[in-house]
């Protein structure tokens, strides 16, 4: 890098890299290996946290306090009234108890959908990030992960805080919930990458809004989080067992309860993680396409 | 040779039934400043997005810095700047914070960044505003510090899509002397633009686009002596003589002449020497000028329409 001249009074200084014309023509002819996906994707991962230095505060309390809101009216609240009618519905906890896993589940699931849409649309539409960042040398899928990485973060950091309320309010009963980070996790990526690898392509946000309405809302209401599946009408538990949050909830709740097997929970992972894989898969491809024009 | 850095062959880009850019011809030489000249929608933004690596051609062969736009479009990028027609600038984050996050995108140390950043915001004026948010800065400053971030990653040639459409003219000539003094270091500039005075002030070659071809190619010098004379006389009429006024002027048999909205345009060698037998056949035109050719009057030629209306 060269030293330049300071710049003396109106005169304009000298453009940068000046000693470079001649160190241009050493420059090689052939191009630079490019680092892997994971380094590319990193980078973009780090634009995202520059921004969220800004908002990161507000943002936890946001999105934690809601939950805990949740976890007070229906957990406490309601769950009294619930508790005396005995537990055995419940599995022998405690209606605190058996909510808890499951608010966390919706916290997930919310974290994961919020993040995969608007700043998703923002990025194209309004703020423009991946636009810049396509520019760069950043290719469509790094700027992908990137975004993805990010979320998953969020995912993370939402549910650690929900993990420390739970634990305070002893509402965690067995050791494996030492996983529960783990499975809020995947269980928001699975919400995630699908969602933001749909996202990409809108060019309108009617759309987002009614995945919320038509999606989000029954799904936390419906899939077994503040009452057994056992209670839906009969024609509906399958359908329940298809939704990602039943099998992110029923999942939190084996960890959280201590009543996991292995097998439940292979099927669980299974499916949330396939789910994750078609997301990752499908969003390479969507942001190829509207990135690349 | 080695010193061609881009070069398109029948380069194509269609967006379903419409061609944008219809097999365009063209090679880039290290060291140059080559301009794009034509009107909105020619295609000279879908032409610029393909040189930046981030449109696939239809069709046609193009390639940039010795690799394949797609292919290798990731290790093109990193050596190339991009100044896009409408800013990306984050608005949300300071105008130091904006490079902190393009050169990341490049891999560069914090350090590096920041060294580079005080150089280029010196560069470009800004110093003073380096802790300020993007938004409040005006067109001027916000494109001064687009150019500013593309030029992080120290890049060989820097693309520049209409660079100062929507500045005032002061600002435009500031933009203007950084980018000559850019190309003076040995940056190899692209740019697009509709103004003619841009594209004499900075392009050493350019081309002529409308409708997705090329009509012409040329340094500007060759293009004016090529297509026009080297004076161009103006004459404006009262609105309801000007006809008549053609007809009289089409029978003092000028060179070539151009009958546009407003005026009549009357080439010659010699425009004093014609608006004298203009005086003299008797016609009293409202306002009357004589000038040397310019691009306009090349663009006019090679379309028959006028760059910016």
């Amino acid at each position: 890098m060269s030293v330049l001249t300071p710049s003396r009074g109106d005169d304009p200084p000298d453009p940068p890299y000046a000693q470079e014309t001649a160190e241009r023509a050493l420059r090689p002819a052939t191009l630079d290996p490019v680092p892997g996906s994971l380094e590319l994707s990193v980078r973009a991962f780090r634009c995202w946290l520059v921004m969220y230095r800004r908002t990161w505060r507000s943002s936890v309390w946001s999105s934690v306090l809601g939950p805990i809101f949740y976890l007070g009216a229906m957990g406490y609240g309601l769950g009294s009234l619930v508790d005396q009618h005995g537990t055995a519905a419940l599995g022998g906890v405690p209606y605190p108890v058996f909510v808890a896993p499951a608010v966390l589940a919706v916290l997930s699931m919310n974290t994961g959908l919020t993040n995969g849409m608007f700043p998703v649309f923002g990025a194209v539409h309004w703020n423009r990030i991946y636009v810049a960042a396509r520019a760069s040398m950043l290719r469509p899928s790094d700027i992908y992960r990137g975004h993805l990485l990010f979320m998953v973060m969020r995912i993370a950091m939402n549910a650690a805080c929900f993990l420390v309320v739970m634990a305070a309010f002893h509402l965690i009963r067995s050791w494996w919930a030492v996983l529960l980070l783990p499975a809020s996790v995947l269980l928001g990526l699975a919400f995630a990458a699908p969602v933001a690898a749909w996202t990409v392509t809108l060019q309108t946000i009617t759309p987002m809004n009614y995945v919320i309405r038509f999606g989000s809302i029954p799904l936390m209401l419906f899939s077994g989080t503040f009452f057994p599946l056992s209670r839906l009408p009969g024609w509906l538990q399958p359908v329940a067992w298809a939704t990602p949050l039943w099998h992110g909830a029923a999942l939190c709740r084996s960890l959280s309860v201590g009543t996991v097997t292995a097998g439940s929970a292979a099927i669980h992972v299974g499916y949330l993680a396939g789910l994750s894989a078609i997301g990752l898969w499908a969003g390479a491809r969507s942001y190829r396409r509207r990135l690349y024009v | 040779m080695s010193d061609v850095l881009v070069r398109a062959r029948g380069l194509t880009k269609r967006f379903g039934g419409f061609t944008a850019v219809d097999g365009i011809d063209f090679d880039l030489i290290a060291g140059e400043a080559f301009g794009f000249l034509g009107p909105n929608g020619a295609g000279k933004s879908s032409t610029m997005r393909m040189l930046g690596c981030v449109s696939p051609p239809t069709q046609g062969e193009l390639t940039i810095l010795g690799g394949d736009p797609i292919r290798d479009g990731a290790a093109i990028r990193a050596r190339l700047g991009v100044v896009p027609q409408e800013d990306t600038l984050d608005a949300e984050l300071t105008v130091r914070e904006n490079l902190l996050v393009y050169g990341r995108y490049f891999g560069l140390s914090r350090a590096l960044i920041a060294e580079r950043t005080d150089q280029l915001l010196d560069f470009v004026q800004l110093t003073e505003r380096a802790g300020d948010m993007v938004e409040p800065l005006s067109g001027g400053m916000k494109r001064r510090l687009t150019i500013a971030r593309s030029l992080i990653n120290d890049p060989e040639i820097l693309i520049l899509d209409e660079p100062t459409t929507g500045l005032d003219p002061q600002a435009r000539h500031v933009v203007w002397d950084r980018l000559f003094r850019l190309k003076q270091r040995g940056v190899t500039l692209i740019l697009t633009t509709h103004y003619m005075d841009e594209a004499e002030q900075l392009c050493d070659r350019l081309v002529v686009m409308d409708h997705g071809k090329i009509a012409a190619e040329g340094t500007p010098r060759e293009l004016i002596t090529r297509y026009s004379t080297p004076e161009v006389l103006e004459l404006r009429f009262a609105p309801d003589e000007q006809e008549s006024a053609a007809r009289q002027i089409q029978d003092l048999s000028p060179e070539r002449s151009e009958v546009t909205a407003d005026r009549i345009l009357i080439y010659e060698a010699d425009g004093d020497a014609f608006l004298e037998r203009v005086h003299q056949a008797g016609l009293k035109p409202v306002n009357e000028l004589v000038r040397r050719s310019s691009l306009e009057d090349v663009f006019l030629r090679l379309t028959g329409r006028t760059l910016v209306d």
